[in-house]
């Protein structure tokens, strides 16, 4: 690939984006529905998938929101849903960080586990691709996916009413949810992690203002990095 | 529901977590140069959507709101297949697929609806 021209790195991006589309498509229909179904009108659905555009933190507000839970709980949640996007934002700047201002703040804004995901592995795998390279190879890679999202809400927001309720709709995002946890089990540290944050939450799950979940998941975090650094050591030694 | 919140309180919380989450994913990349994070902020942040997610889930499918919060079979197995399946084969599709079909299949047996 290293004769490839400028404009084929957009391509060469854009190709190994594409099968992402199988995800975010349902992933976008499904909150579409959930979203109408909660009794968010269809421009408040549409300005929260274009606006925040990040799936599942998107879904963790929902839920909070039909829970009653407090303002400040709510944002607190979603956003340490979104604190991932912190490590991919500084490990995409050793790679991005000396494009133009305005191409960051676009890279910044489209950034989505996926695209972060491709982005680096080609990065590492070809680490002489010039700066112009990887920007455009970023955004081939976002540009099936970004689109398709606002629009997989669109069609969910319409086609909303029509689901029956044999579906039993209610159970779509907690199955999305899984599916999307499971691939992330790559560790001994990142089960304990997600182990801590199962036990705590249902154990915590009368504390007020929905406060269990925030609790265990700040203990969570703290207990997946602990183990990995004991795993570490134990490695060293 | 949320039928009852007001427009003004749903605008509030999809701008805030709009701005929330758009300076989360602009910090490193808007110092210019790039600096690194320090090893023990990293460690932690990769354990964030483990920790956040699952905490979120496990309630849901223990005490699902559908069946008046108690345990309910069809959706219970429908989420061991899509975690199993998510976990031994790494596909989203597959698992959501399988887990779906599960649910699907457990309410026609059970005669759920």
């Amino acid at each position: 690939m290293t004769g490839a021209t400028q404009k084929s790195y957009y391509w060469i991006g854009f190709r190994t984006g594409l099968p992402f589309l199988l995800v975010v498509v349902p992933f976008g229909l499904l909150f579409g529905v959930v979203a109408t179904e909660a009794g968010f009108t269809s421009i408040q659905t549409m300005a929260f998938s274009s606006v925040v555009f990040a799936g599942a933190a998107q879904f963790a507000a929902l839920q909070l929101m039909a829970e009653d839970a407090p303002f400040l709980i709510i944002v607190a949640t979603a956003l340490a849903v979104n604190l991932r996007m912190a490590m991919y934002s500084a490990s995409l700047s050793v790679w991005l960080g000396k494009a133009p201002l305005w191409k960051r703040a676009l890279i910044a804004y489209v950034n989505v586990d996926q695209s972060y995901a491709v982005s680096i592995n080609r990065y590492e795998d070809e680490p002489d691709l010039t700066l112009s390279q990887r920007v455009r190879f970023f955004f081939g890679a976002v540009s099936p996916v970004c689109p398709m999202w606002i629009v997989a809400t669109g069609l969910g927001i319409w086609v909303g009413d029509t689901i029956p309720d044999w579906m039993a709709l209610d159970f779509a995002v907690p199955i999305c949810f899984l599916a999307i946890i499971a691939p992330m089990m790559r560790t001994l540290a990142h089960m304990i992690s997600a182990v801590t944050s199962i036990v705590l939450a249902l154990a915590l799950s009368g504390l007020p203002y929905n406060l269990g979940l925030l609790v265990a998941a700040a203990v969570a975090m703290i207990v997946g990095a602990q183990v990995e650094v004991m795993m570490n050591r134990r490695k060293t030694t | 529901m949320i039928n009852d919140m007001s427009a003004g309180y749903i605008w509030t919380i999809i701008i805030v977590l709009g701005i929330g989450t758009y300076l989360i994913r602009f910090s490193f990349l808007g110092l210019i140069g790039g600096k690194d994070l320090p090893e023990w902020a990293l460690r932690h942040l990769r354990y964030t959507a483990v920790a956040v997610l699952p905490g979120l889930v496990a309630p849901l499918v223990l005490w699902p709101a559908a069946n008046g919060g108690e345990i309910e079979p069809a959706r219970l197995s429908a989420a061991l297949v899509t975690f199993a399946v998510g976990l031994l084969t790494r596909n989203v599709i597959a698992a959501i697929t399988l887990g779906g079909a599960t649910l699907f299949g457990m309410i026609w047996l059970l005669g759920a609806y």
